[in-house]
Protein backbone atom coordinates (compact mmCIF):
# COMPACT_ATOMS: atom_id res chain seq x y z
CA UNK A 1 0.00 0.00 0.00
CA UNK A 2 1.47 3.28 -1.04
CA UNK A 3 -0.06 6.57 -0.12
CA UNK A 4 0.21 9.46 -2.50
CA UNK A 5 3.02 11.62 -1.10
CA UNK A 6 0.88 14.75 -1.39
CA UNK A 7 -1.52 13.31 1.16
CA UNK A 8 1.09 13.76 3.89
CA UNK A 9 0.96 17.48 3.22
CA UNK A 10 -2.19 17.55 5.33
CA UNK A 11 -0.33 16.35 8.40
CA UNK A 12 0.79 19.97 8.72
CA UNK A 13 -1.75 21.92 10.78
CA UNK A 14 -1.80 24.84 8.34
CA UNK A 15 -2.64 22.65 5.34
CA UNK A 16 -5.21 20.68 7.32
CA UNK A 17 -6.84 23.88 8.52
CA UNK A 18 -7.63 24.79 4.93
CA UNK A 19 -8.75 21.27 4.01
CA UNK A 20 -11.04 21.04 7.07
CA UNK A 21 -12.49 24.43 6.22
CA UNK A 22 -13.39 23.27 2.71
CA UNK A 23 -14.70 19.86 3.79
CA UNK A 24 -16.94 20.56 6.74
CA UNK A 25 -19.69 22.60 5.01
CA UNK A 26 -20.09 19.91 2.33
CA UNK A 27 -20.22 17.11 4.88
CA UNK A 28 -22.58 19.09 7.11
CA UNK A 29 -24.95 19.47 4.17
CA UNK A 30 -24.78 15.71 3.46
CA UNK A 31 -25.29 14.87 7.15
CA UNK A 32 -28.41 17.03 7.31
CA UNK A 33 -29.76 15.53 4.10
CA UNK A 34 -29.18 11.90 5.09
CA UNK A 35 -30.32 12.53 8.67
CA UNK A 36 -33.59 14.05 7.47
CA UNK A 37 -34.10 11.17 5.01
CA UNK A 38 -33.30 8.55 7.65
CA UNK A 39 -35.62 10.15 10.22
CA UNK A 40 -38.43 10.41 7.67
CA UNK A 41 -38.00 6.73 6.76
CA UNK A 42 -37.70 5.71 10.39
CA UNK A 43 -40.46 7.80 11.91
CA UNK A 44 -43.07 7.83 9.14
CA UNK A 45 -42.44 5.09 6.57
CA UNK A 46 -41.16 2.13 8.59
CA UNK A 47 -43.99 -0.12 9.81
CA UNK A 48 -44.99 -0.31 13.44
CA UNK A 49 -43.31 -3.11 15.35
CA UNK A 50 -45.86 -5.75 16.27
CA UNK A 51 -44.37 -6.28 19.73
CA UNK A 52 -43.07 -2.87 20.70
CA UNK A 53 -45.53 -0.58 18.95
CA UNK A 54 -44.33 2.93 18.12
CA UNK A 55 -41.81 3.09 20.94
CA UNK A 56 -39.27 1.02 19.04
CA UNK A 57 -38.64 3.96 16.71
CA UNK A 58 -36.10 5.38 19.13
CA UNK A 59 -33.83 2.62 17.80
CA UNK A 60 -33.03 4.86 14.84
CA UNK A 61 -31.26 7.27 17.18
CA UNK A 62 -30.21 4.88 19.91
CA UNK A 63 -28.33 2.25 17.90
CA UNK A 64 -26.36 4.62 15.62
CA UNK A 65 -25.44 6.71 18.68
CA UNK A 66 -24.10 3.63 20.47
CA UNK A 67 -22.13 2.60 17.40
CA UNK A 68 -20.62 6.04 17.07
CA UNK A 69 -19.66 6.22 20.72
CA UNK A 70 -17.60 3.04 20.25
CA UNK A 71 -16.23 3.90 16.80
CA UNK A 72 -15.04 7.32 17.98
CA UNK A 73 -13.16 5.72 20.86
CA UNK A 74 -11.49 3.36 18.39
CA UNK A 75 -10.67 6.32 16.14
CA UNK A 76 -9.10 8.08 19.12
CA UNK A 77 -7.00 5.02 19.88
CA UNK A 78 -5.89 4.96 16.23
CA UNK A 79 -4.86 8.63 16.26
CA UNK A 80 -3.19 8.12 19.64
CA UNK A 81 -1.10 5.27 18.27
CA UNK A 82 -0.20 7.34 15.22
CA UNK A 83 0.64 10.35 17.36
CA UNK A 84 2.80 8.42 19.84
CA UNK A 85 4.65 6.49 17.12
CA UNK A 86 5.29 9.21 14.55
CA UNK A 87 5.09 12.18 16.90
CA UNK A 88 2.61 13.96 14.65
CA UNK A 89 1.12 17.13 16.07
CA UNK A 90 -2.23 16.81 14.36
CA UNK A 91 -3.09 13.46 15.99
CA UNK A 92 -3.35 14.91 19.47
CA UNK A 93 -5.48 17.76 18.21
CA UNK A 94 -7.69 15.26 16.39
CA UNK A 95 -8.29 13.42 19.66
CA UNK A 96 -9.14 16.63 21.48
CA UNK A 97 -11.61 17.39 18.71
CA UNK A 98 -13.15 13.89 18.72
CA UNK A 99 -13.56 13.33 22.48
CA UNK A 100 -16.49 15.72 23.16
CA UNK A 101 -18.47 14.27 20.25
CA UNK A 102 -17.76 10.73 21.47
CA UNK A 103 -18.87 11.63 24.99
CA UNK A 104 -21.99 13.25 23.57
CA UNK A 105 -22.86 10.10 21.61
CA UNK A 106 -22.25 7.90 24.66
CA UNK A 107 -24.53 10.13 26.69
CA UNK A 108 -27.14 10.19 23.91
CA UNK A 109 -27.01 6.41 23.76
CA UNK A 110 -27.60 6.12 27.52
CA UNK A 111 -30.31 8.77 27.49
CA UNK A 112 -32.21 7.33 24.53
CA UNK A 113 -31.74 3.87 26.03
CA UNK A 114 -33.41 5.06 29.23
CA UNK A 115 -36.28 6.57 27.24
CA UNK A 116 -36.65 3.29 25.37
CA UNK A 117 -36.30 1.16 28.49
CA UNK A 118 -39.12 2.84 30.39
CA UNK A 119 -41.96 1.75 28.05
CA UNK A 120 -40.33 -1.59 27.10
CA UNK A 121 -38.86 -2.92 30.33
CA UNK A 122 -40.81 -0.70 32.75
CA UNK A 123 -37.65 0.84 34.14
CA UNK A 124 -35.29 3.67 33.21
CA UNK A 125 -32.19 1.65 33.91
CA UNK A 126 -31.16 -1.98 34.25
CA UNK A 127 -27.65 -3.14 35.06
CA UNK A 128 -27.50 -4.92 31.73
CA UNK A 129 -24.08 -5.68 30.29
CA UNK A 130 -24.46 -3.28 27.37
CA UNK A 131 -25.81 -0.41 29.42
CA UNK A 132 -23.14 -0.82 32.05
CA UNK A 133 -20.26 -0.97 29.60
CA UNK A 134 -21.66 2.03 27.71
CA UNK A 135 -21.73 3.91 31.03
CA UNK A 136 -18.11 2.98 31.68
CA UNK A 137 -17.21 4.09 28.15
CA UNK A 138 -18.81 7.44 29.00
CA UNK A 139 -16.60 7.60 32.12
CA UNK A 140 -13.55 6.88 29.97
CA UNK A 141 -14.41 9.83 27.71
CA UNK A 142 -14.83 12.06 30.76
CA UNK A 143 -11.46 10.88 32.08
CA UNK A 144 -9.78 11.67 28.76
CA UNK A 145 -11.28 15.15 28.64
CA UNK A 146 -10.44 15.75 32.31
CA UNK A 147 -6.82 14.74 31.84
CA UNK A 148 -6.21 16.74 28.67
CA UNK A 149 -7.91 19.79 30.17
CA UNK A 150 -5.81 19.62 33.35
CA UNK A 151 -2.43 19.67 31.59
CA UNK A 152 -1.32 23.12 30.49
CA UNK A 153 1.46 22.16 28.11
CA UNK A 154 -0.35 21.16 24.89
CA UNK A 155 2.28 18.65 23.76
CA UNK A 156 2.23 16.84 27.09
CA UNK A 157 -1.57 16.94 27.13
CA UNK A 158 -1.65 15.33 23.66
CA UNK A 159 0.74 12.54 24.58
CA UNK A 160 -0.73 11.82 28.00
CA UNK A 161 -4.21 11.80 26.49
CA UNK A 162 -3.00 9.51 23.72
CA UNK A 163 -1.54 7.02 26.19
CA UNK A 164 -4.73 7.09 28.22
CA UNK A 165 -6.82 6.50 25.08
CA UNK A 166 -4.67 3.47 24.22
CA UNK A 167 -4.86 2.02 27.73
CA UNK A 168 -8.61 2.59 27.67
CA UNK A 169 -9.00 0.96 24.25
CA UNK A 170 -7.21 -2.17 25.48
CA UNK A 171 -9.48 -2.22 28.51
CA UNK A 172 -12.79 -1.67 26.73
CA UNK A 173 -13.17 -5.31 25.56
CA UNK A 174 -12.03 -6.63 28.96
CA UNK A 175 -14.56 -4.40 30.69
CA UNK A 176 -17.29 -5.45 28.28
CA UNK A 177 -16.74 -9.17 28.80
CA UNK A 178 -16.28 -8.88 32.55
CA UNK A 179 -19.49 -6.91 32.90
CA UNK A 180 -21.28 -9.35 30.61
CA UNK A 181 -20.18 -12.30 32.66
CA UNK A 182 -21.03 -10.53 35.91
CA UNK A 183 -24.48 -9.80 34.61
CA UNK A 184 -25.25 -13.27 33.33
CA UNK A 185 -24.06 -14.83 36.58
CA UNK A 186 -26.31 -12.60 38.63
CA UNK A 187 -29.53 -12.19 36.77
CA UNK A 188 -29.82 -15.33 34.71
CA UNK A 189 -31.60 -14.36 31.52
CA UNK A 190 -31.14 -10.64 31.19
CA UNK A 191 -33.23 -8.31 29.09
CA UNK A 192 -31.86 -8.49 25.61
CA UNK A 193 -31.86 -5.57 23.24
CA UNK A 194 -30.99 -7.70 20.23
CA UNK A 195 -33.73 -7.91 17.70
CA UNK A 196 -34.52 -10.75 15.37
CA UNK A 197 -32.45 -11.05 12.23
CA UNK A 198 -35.57 -10.68 10.10
CA UNK A 199 -35.62 -6.92 10.07
CA UNK A 200 -37.98 -5.03 7.81
CA UNK A 201 -35.91 -3.61 4.89
CA UNK A 202 -37.21 -0.04 5.47
CA UNK A 203 -36.12 -0.24 9.10
CA UNK A 204 -32.71 -1.42 8.04
CA UNK A 205 -32.42 1.38 5.49
CA UNK A 206 -33.51 4.00 8.01
CA UNK A 207 -30.96 2.72 10.49
CA UNK A 208 -28.16 2.67 7.90
CA UNK A 209 -29.00 6.22 6.77
CA UNK A 210 -29.01 7.43 10.34
CA UNK A 211 -25.71 5.68 11.01
CA UNK A 212 -24.09 7.38 7.99
CA UNK A 213 -25.60 10.71 9.02
CA UNK A 214 -24.14 10.32 12.52
CA UNK A 215 -20.75 9.39 11.05
CA UNK A 216 -20.81 12.53 8.93
CA UNK A 217 -21.96 14.62 11.88
CA UNK A 218 -19.07 13.31 13.98
CA UNK A 219 -16.59 14.12 11.21
CA UNK A 220 -18.09 17.59 10.74
CA UNK A 221 -17.88 18.36 14.45
CA UNK A 222 -14.31 17.06 14.63
CA UNK A 223 -13.23 19.15 11.63
CA UNK A 224 -15.01 22.23 12.93
CA UNK A 225 -13.49 21.86 16.38
CA UNK A 226 -10.00 21.07 15.13
CA UNK A 227 -9.96 24.33 13.17
CA UNK A 228 -10.42 26.23 16.42
CA UNK A 229 -7.78 24.11 18.16
CA UNK A 230 -5.29 24.63 15.32
CA UNK A 231 -5.86 28.40 15.37
CA UNK A 232 -5.42 28.41 19.16
CA UNK A 233 -2.17 26.46 19.02
CA UNK A 234 -0.73 28.28 16.00
CA UNK A 235 -1.73 31.79 17.01
CA UNK A 236 1.91 32.85 17.17
CA UNK A 237 2.43 32.09 13.45
CA UNK A 238 1.96 34.55 10.65
CA UNK A 239 -0.70 32.61 8.77
CA UNK A 240 -2.85 32.15 11.87
CA UNK A 241 -2.62 35.87 12.65
CA UNK A 242 -3.70 36.62 9.08
CA UNK A 243 -6.58 34.19 9.48
CA UNK A 244 -7.67 35.76 12.76
CA UNK A 245 -7.31 39.41 11.67
CA UNK A 246 -7.55 39.52 7.86
CA UNK A 247 -7.31 43.34 7.73
CA UNK A 248 -4.92 44.00 10.58
CA UNK A 249 -1.82 42.12 9.42
CA UNK A 250 -1.26 42.87 5.79
CA UNK B 1 24.03 -3.60 44.02
CA UNK B 2 21.33 -4.49 41.55
CA UNK B 3 19.50 -1.20 40.79
CA UNK B 4 16.03 -2.80 40.91
CA UNK B 5 16.64 -4.32 44.34
CA UNK B 6 18.12 -1.01 45.44
CA UNK B 7 14.93 0.80 44.44
CA UNK B 8 12.75 -1.68 46.31
CA UNK B 9 15.01 -1.44 49.36
CA UNK B 10 15.01 2.35 49.30
CA UNK B 11 11.25 2.67 48.87
CA UNK B 12 10.54 0.20 51.65
CA UNK B 13 12.98 2.01 53.92
CA UNK B 14 11.37 5.36 53.15
CA UNK B 15 7.92 3.93 53.83
CA UNK B 16 9.04 2.38 57.12
CA UNK B 17 10.49 5.69 58.26
CA UNK B 18 7.04 7.22 57.78
CA UNK B 19 4.86 4.56 59.33
CA UNK B 20 1.88 6.88 59.66
CA UNK B 21 1.54 7.23 55.90
CA UNK B 22 1.81 3.51 55.37
CA UNK B 23 -0.86 2.85 57.98
CA UNK B 24 -3.35 5.42 56.67
CA UNK B 25 -4.73 3.30 53.87
CA UNK B 26 -5.23 0.27 56.13
CA UNK B 27 -7.02 2.40 58.70
CA UNK B 28 -9.15 3.88 55.92
CA UNK B 29 -10.04 0.34 54.84
CA UNK B 30 -11.10 -0.61 58.38
CA UNK B 31 -13.16 2.55 58.88
CA UNK B 32 -14.95 2.29 55.53
CA UNK B 33 -15.82 -1.35 56.17
CA UNK B 34 -17.25 -0.35 59.55
CA UNK B 35 -19.51 2.26 57.97
CA UNK B 36 -21.46 -0.17 55.79
CA UNK B 37 -23.20 -2.12 58.57
CA UNK B 38 -24.12 1.24 60.12
CA UNK B 39 -25.50 2.53 56.84
CA UNK B 40 -27.23 -0.59 55.54
CA UNK B 41 -28.17 -3.05 58.27
CA UNK B 42 -26.48 -5.02 61.06
CA UNK B 43 -28.52 -8.10 60.01
CA UNK B 44 -26.10 -11.01 59.58
CA UNK B 45 -27.74 -12.36 56.42
CA UNK B 46 -27.51 -8.92 54.77
CA UNK B 47 -23.90 -8.51 55.85
CA UNK B 48 -22.93 -11.88 54.37
CA UNK B 49 -24.55 -10.81 51.12
CA UNK B 50 -22.79 -7.45 50.82
CA UNK B 51 -19.44 -8.49 52.36
CA UNK B 52 -17.55 -9.38 49.11
CA UNK B 53 -18.55 -6.16 47.39
CA UNK B 54 -18.01 -3.96 50.44
CA UNK B 55 -14.58 -5.38 51.27
CA UNK B 56 -13.46 -5.28 47.64
CA UNK B 57 -14.64 -1.69 47.11
CA UNK B 58 -13.05 -0.70 50.42
CA UNK B 59 -9.73 -2.25 49.39
CA UNK B 60 -10.00 -0.67 45.95
CA UNK B 61 -10.57 2.84 47.34
CA UNK B 62 -7.87 2.38 49.98
CA UNK B 63 -5.29 1.32 47.42
CA UNK B 64 -6.31 4.24 45.19
CA UNK B 65 -5.78 6.72 48.03
CA UNK B 66 -2.14 5.81 48.35
CA UNK B 67 -1.42 6.06 44.60
CA UNK B 68 -0.71 9.78 44.75
CA UNK B 69 2.36 9.08 46.89
CA UNK B 70 3.80 6.57 44.42
CA UNK B 71 5.74 9.07 42.30
CA UNK B 72 5.03 12.47 43.89
CA UNK B 73 7.96 12.46 46.35
CA UNK B 74 10.50 11.26 43.79
CA UNK B 75 9.17 13.78 41.31
CA UNK B 76 9.66 16.65 43.74
CA UNK B 77 13.23 15.87 44.75
CA UNK B 78 14.39 14.94 41.26
CA UNK B 79 14.96 11.23 41.90
CA UNK B 80 12.52 10.38 39.15
CA UNK B 81 14.53 12.28 36.56
CA UNK B 82 17.64 10.40 37.60
CA UNK B 83 15.75 7.15 37.14
CA UNK B 84 14.69 8.17 33.63
CA UNK B 85 18.29 9.12 32.82
CA UNK B 86 19.87 6.04 34.37
CA UNK B 87 21.17 3.17 32.26
CA UNK B 88 18.88 0.67 34.01
CA UNK B 89 15.64 -0.01 32.18
CA UNK B 90 12.92 2.41 33.22
CA UNK B 91 10.08 -0.14 33.08
CA UNK B 92 12.17 -2.32 35.40
CA UNK B 93 12.73 0.50 37.88
CA UNK B 94 9.07 1.46 37.71
CA UNK B 95 8.09 -2.17 38.26
CA UNK B 96 10.34 -2.24 41.34
CA UNK B 97 8.68 0.92 42.66
CA UNK B 98 5.22 -0.56 42.08
CA UNK B 99 6.22 -3.75 43.87
CA UNK B 100 7.53 -1.80 46.86
CA UNK B 101 4.39 0.30 46.88
CA UNK B 102 2.20 -2.80 46.85
CA UNK B 103 4.19 -4.38 49.70
CA UNK B 104 3.59 -1.29 51.84
CA UNK B 105 0.00 -0.42 50.89
CA UNK B 106 -1.57 -3.43 49.15
CA UNK B 107 -0.32 -6.36 51.21
CA UNK B 108 -1.53 -4.87 54.54
CA UNK B 109 -5.03 -4.67 53.03
CA UNK B 110 -4.87 -8.35 52.10
CA UNK B 111 -3.76 -9.24 55.63
CA UNK B 112 -6.48 -7.10 57.19
CA UNK B 113 -9.27 -8.48 54.99
CA UNK B 114 -9.81 -11.80 56.89
CA UNK B 115 -10.34 -9.93 60.16
CA UNK B 116 -12.87 -7.59 58.57
CA UNK B 117 -14.54 -10.57 56.88
CA UNK B 118 -15.18 -12.04 60.36
CA UNK B 119 -17.14 -8.90 61.21
CA UNK B 120 -19.29 -9.64 58.18
CA UNK B 121 -19.87 -13.23 59.29
CA UNK B 122 -18.20 -14.93 56.31
CA UNK B 123 -17.28 -18.59 56.81
CA UNK B 124 -13.75 -19.97 56.56
CA UNK B 125 -13.90 -21.02 52.88
CA UNK B 126 -15.33 -17.67 51.82
CA UNK B 127 -12.63 -15.86 53.76
CA UNK B 128 -9.98 -17.95 52.08
CA UNK B 129 -11.35 -17.11 48.63
CA UNK B 130 -11.68 -13.44 49.55
CA UNK B 131 -8.08 -13.26 50.72
CA UNK B 132 -6.83 -15.09 47.62
CA UNK B 133 -8.81 -12.79 45.34
CA UNK B 134 -7.37 -9.74 47.10
CA UNK B 135 -3.88 -11.23 46.94
CA UNK B 136 -4.25 -11.49 43.16
CA UNK B 137 -6.30 -8.31 42.80
CA UNK B 138 -4.44 -5.68 44.81
CA UNK B 139 -1.22 -5.92 42.75
CA UNK B 140 -3.41 -5.59 39.65
CA UNK B 141 -4.94 -2.44 41.13
CA UNK B 142 -1.45 -1.09 41.92
CA UNK B 143 -0.25 -1.75 38.36
CA UNK B 144 -3.26 -0.09 36.72
CA UNK B 145 -3.21 2.73 39.23
CA UNK B 146 0.47 3.41 38.66
CA UNK B 147 -0.25 4.32 35.02
CA UNK B 148 -2.87 6.80 36.21
CA UNK B 149 -0.50 8.18 38.85
CA UNK B 150 2.21 8.69 36.22
CA UNK B 151 -0.20 10.40 33.81
CA UNK B 152 -1.44 12.84 36.46
CA UNK B 153 2.01 13.58 37.87
CA UNK B 154 2.28 17.27 38.79
CA UNK B 155 -1.07 18.09 37.18
CA UNK B 156 -3.66 20.48 38.65
CA UNK B 157 -6.21 18.65 40.83
CA UNK B 158 -4.33 15.39 40.34
CA UNK B 159 -6.07 13.49 43.17
CA UNK B 160 -9.62 13.80 41.91
CA UNK B 161 -8.53 13.38 38.31
CA UNK B 162 -6.64 10.21 39.22
CA UNK B 163 -9.80 8.63 40.62
CA UNK B 164 -11.73 9.56 37.46
CA UNK B 165 -9.06 7.94 35.27
CA UNK B 166 -8.44 4.83 37.33
CA UNK B 167 -11.81 3.78 38.74
CA UNK B 168 -13.40 2.80 35.38
CA UNK B 169 -10.33 0.68 34.63
CA UNK B 170 -10.72 -1.10 37.99
CA UNK B 171 -14.10 -2.53 36.95
CA UNK B 172 -12.88 -5.95 35.69
CA UNK B 173 -10.80 -6.52 38.84
CA UNK B 174 -13.79 -5.68 41.03
CA UNK B 175 -16.15 -7.88 39.00
CA UNK B 176 -13.96 -10.96 39.17
CA UNK B 177 -12.60 -10.32 42.67
CA UNK B 178 -15.93 -9.83 44.40
CA UNK B 179 -17.48 -12.34 42.00
CA UNK B 180 -15.07 -15.04 43.17
CA UNK B 181 -16.37 -14.80 46.73
CA UNK B 182 -19.98 -14.69 45.59
CA UNK B 183 -19.48 -17.71 43.34
CA UNK B 184 -17.88 -19.58 46.24
CA UNK B 185 -20.77 -18.66 48.53
CA UNK B 186 -23.25 -19.81 45.88
CA UNK B 187 -21.49 -23.17 45.66
CA UNK B 188 -20.24 -22.65 42.10
CA UNK B 189 -16.56 -22.66 43.00
CA UNK B 190 -14.26 -19.69 42.63
CA UNK B 191 -11.57 -21.17 40.42
CA UNK B 192 -12.85 -19.61 37.17
CA UNK B 193 -12.94 -16.12 38.67
CA UNK B 194 -9.57 -16.52 40.33
CA UNK B 195 -7.99 -17.83 37.12
CA UNK B 196 -9.27 -14.83 35.17
CA UNK B 197 -8.03 -12.49 37.89
CA UNK B 198 -4.61 -14.15 37.73
CA UNK B 199 -4.63 -13.87 33.92
CA UNK B 200 -5.37 -10.15 34.13
CA UNK B 201 -2.61 -9.77 36.71
CA UNK B 202 -0.12 -11.44 34.35
CA UNK B 203 -1.13 -9.17 31.47
CA UNK B 204 -0.81 -6.14 33.76
CA UNK B 205 2.62 -7.29 34.98
CA UNK B 206 3.81 -7.34 31.36
CA UNK B 207 2.23 -4.12 30.10
CA UNK B 208 1.74 -2.06 33.27
CA UNK B 209 5.35 -1.04 34.02
CA UNK B 210 5.94 -0.40 30.33
CA UNK B 211 2.91 1.91 29.96
CA UNK B 212 3.79 3.53 33.27
CA UNK B 213 7.34 4.22 32.08
CA UNK B 214 5.98 5.76 28.86
CA UNK B 215 3.67 7.97 30.93
CA UNK B 216 6.56 9.08 33.16
CA UNK B 217 8.66 9.97 30.10
CA UNK B 218 5.77 12.10 28.83
CA UNK B 219 5.38 13.76 32.22
CA UNK B 220 9.08 14.59 32.54
CA UNK B 221 9.70 15.60 28.95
Amino acid sequence: MKLHPNLFRFAAPQAFYGLAGRLWPVLAFLATLLGAWGLWLGLFVAPTDFQQGQAYRIIFVHVPASWMSMIIYLAMAFWALLGLTFNTRLSGMMNLALAPTGAMFAFLSLWSGALWGKPMWGTWWVWDARLTSELILFFLYLGFMGLTAAIDDPRRADKAGGLLALVGAINVPIIYFSVRWWNTLHQGSSVSVTKGSSMEPTMLWAMLLMAIAFWLYAIVMALYRIRTIILGREQHTHWAKLELHPEGFA
Amino acid sequence: MNPYIAVIHRDLLLALRRKNEAMTSVIFFVVVAALFPLGISPEMSTLRLIAPGVLWIGALLASMLSLGRLFAGDHQDGTLEQMVLSSASLPGLVGAKILAHWLMSGLPLVLMAPILALQFDLNAQDIEVLTTSLLLGTPLLSLIGAVGAALTLGVRGADVLLSLLVLPLYVPALVFGAGAVQAQAAGLGASAHLSLLAAMLLVAVVFGPWACAAALRIALE
